[in-house]
């Protein structure tokens, strides 16, 4: 089970139902600013790790995966950044995604590439935004790549630079 | 005949230009007055003579100087040409299947000398002469798909084919109509058509899936797209777009016939036969209006098509800022006569344009 943030409530809902299920889960949870690390300690899974960052969890979740056996399972859950770059490991590793369980909790956050310079940014809650590398201002395309587990980021004022329509949240 | 290689740009100076000959065949892309959507696929088994419909792959007069605007946006930004690992062999079947059709229609052109896995490839507008071993890559200088797609005119996605879908594993793509195959690479069918507006619901897409997953070994198909493009423009990527779309805002009614260019891509689909691969050729031909003008019926007919447009369509071909100048421009052309059946310009037979008074 790979969770961020708000992620953990769905851990915590599931373990509500079925407790045997956590002497068998390895948990790996990165808080983004929650508190939930406590409870989901106390639900005693086999494994449980905090990371301070997706980043930091990478290697770690290469590696279980990397180790899997017949019959893992791939529990999602948290915000579509988190699920979507968990996702692309998974797959790399030779899961299917069909065959990945997802659950979003949290934030609506997209993660985005700007289809101009590459970088990604995360977390990103208006349309337009700002890439944080290269500054274009960008619109979010409902385009998705699972290879890249993000949005792509096109730049809106192309054709009229300086005109940025005034940033809305996503969803709203 | 022997093809005069126009010396021309596709940016800076935009020197491109068209001879009476490529304006004569330029595939114009619609066959009635209106347009909407449609699979409109149909048997590549060649056309008639002259056509761009009656080769494998089209030679024109923009090929040298295309191939040149390739390898500079190759040498700009090289992941325009990306192949996953499952692909090299489907990169195989794409560089047998270009250089047999070349030089078998094409031999004044293109020779192809094949000894066993010895193979000698000559392309003498390109002043190419290589020896390689087929399916040994250490043999060319590029993958074997970057080898031979810098040698054909257009873009080149070759699509995996597993679980009846098809997967974007593998092109090269420099001349598109605003879209990255750096962002669409590994994605499927219904992924990376999910931006296009109204023809998921038409139950387009399932369509076109369907026939592309059955077709045939040496039964290819094909079919025509378009769009608008200011500037003779190959590179219309969205990787560049915050560079070229302020172009867009360079018409005015002046320049709009010299420089207000439709741009109409060629699609093709062949199957491979080792690789059971699909490879899917979108070849890129570009006309100013002001040479559309030239045969009476297409002024009228394009008059007419851009008026009755639908907003979404247009909002996507990326024109609807420009339609109310492009009508103006073309309205000048469209005396109200009727327009015969079918895409040809029908030259001999078109009334020429009824000047109002």
């Amino acid at each position: 089970m790979i969770a961020d943030a708000e992620g953990a409530e769905a851990i915590l809902e599931l373990a509500a139902q079925d407790p045997d299920l956590m002497t068998k889960s390895h948990i790996i949870f990165i808080p983004k600013g929650t508190n939930y690390t406590q409870a989901l300690r106390d639900l005693k899974p086999a494994q449980f790790y905090e990371g301070p960052s997706y980043e930091a969890a990478v290697q770690r979740i290469r590696h279980v995966l990397a180790e899997a056996k017949m019959g893992l399972q791939v529990y999602l859950t948290g915000t579509e950044g988190l699920m979507g770059q968990a996702q692309n490991e998974a797959m790399q590793a030779g899961i299917p995604h069909s065959a990945i369980q997802t659950e979003h909790r949290g934030s609506v956050a997209r993660r985005m590439q700007c289809v101009h310079c590459k970088g990604i940014t995360e977390d990103v809650i208006t349309d337009p935004f700002v890439c944080s590398h290269c500054g274009l201002n960008l619109f979010v395309r409902d385009h998705y790549s699972r290879r890249l587990a993000a949005y792509q980021g096109v730049c809106i004022d192309a054709e009229d630079p300086g005109n940025v329509p005034e940033p809305q949240e996503l969803y709203t | 005949m022997t093809i005069q290689f126009n010396e021309e740009t596709f940016r800076d100076d935009y020197s491109f230009h068209n001879s009476d000959w490529a304006i004569k065949r330029f595939p114009f892309p619609f066959h009635e007055d209106s347009y909407m959507y449609a699979v409109n696929m149909e048997q590549h088994r060649g056309g008639p003579e002259g056509s761009v419909y009656e080769k494998r792959f089209d030679v024109d007069e923009h090929y040298v100087s295309e191939m040149r605007d390739r390898a500079m946006v190759l040498a700009d930004d090289p992941l325009r040409c990306q192949s996953l690992p499952h692909m090299t062999l489907a990169g195989w079947d794409l560089l047998e299947l270009i250089m047999v059709s070349k030089s078998e229609d094409y031999p004044d052109l293109f020779e192809l000398h094949r000894n066993g896995n010895q193979w000698r490839w000559v392309n003498k507008p390109l002043g190419i002469d290589d020896t390689f071993t087929f399916l040994d890559e250490t043999t060319l200088p590029y993958g074997p798909m970057e080898y031979i797609t810098r040698q054909a005119q257009g873009d080149f996605c070759v699509l995996d084919q597993r679980d009846d879908m098809l997967w974007m594993d593998a092109g090269m793509v420099t001349t598109q109509a605003d879209w990255s195959l750096d962002f669409d690479i590994g994605m499927n069918f219904f992924e990376w058509h999910a931006p296009v507006p109204l023809a998921h619901e038409m139950g387009i897409f399932k369509r076109a899936l369907k026939f592309l997953l059955n077709i045939q070994q040496g039964a290819p198909a094909r079919r025509l797209n378009w769009t608008m493009t200011v500037n003779p423009l190959l590179d219309t990527s969205p990787e560049n777009y915050h560079k070229w779309g302020i172009q867009k805002t360079t018409l005015t009614p002046e320049n709009i016939g010299a420089k207000q260019h439709l741009r109409v891509e060629l699609q093709t689909f062949f199957r491979l036969p080792r690789s059971n691969a699909l490879v899917f050729p979108i070849r890129c031909y570009l006309c100013s209006f002001q040479d559309l003008m030239t045969m009476p019926k297409w002024g009228r007919r394009l008059h007419r098509v851009v008026r009755d447009l639908p907003e979404e369509l247009a909002t996507y071909k990326g024109f609807i800022d420009n339609r109310p100048m492009m009508l103006d421009y073309l309205s000048q052309f469209d005396d109200g006569l009727p327009t015969s059946r079918g895409v040809w310009p029908d030259l001999d037979t078109e009334p020429a344009l009824k000047k109002s008074s």
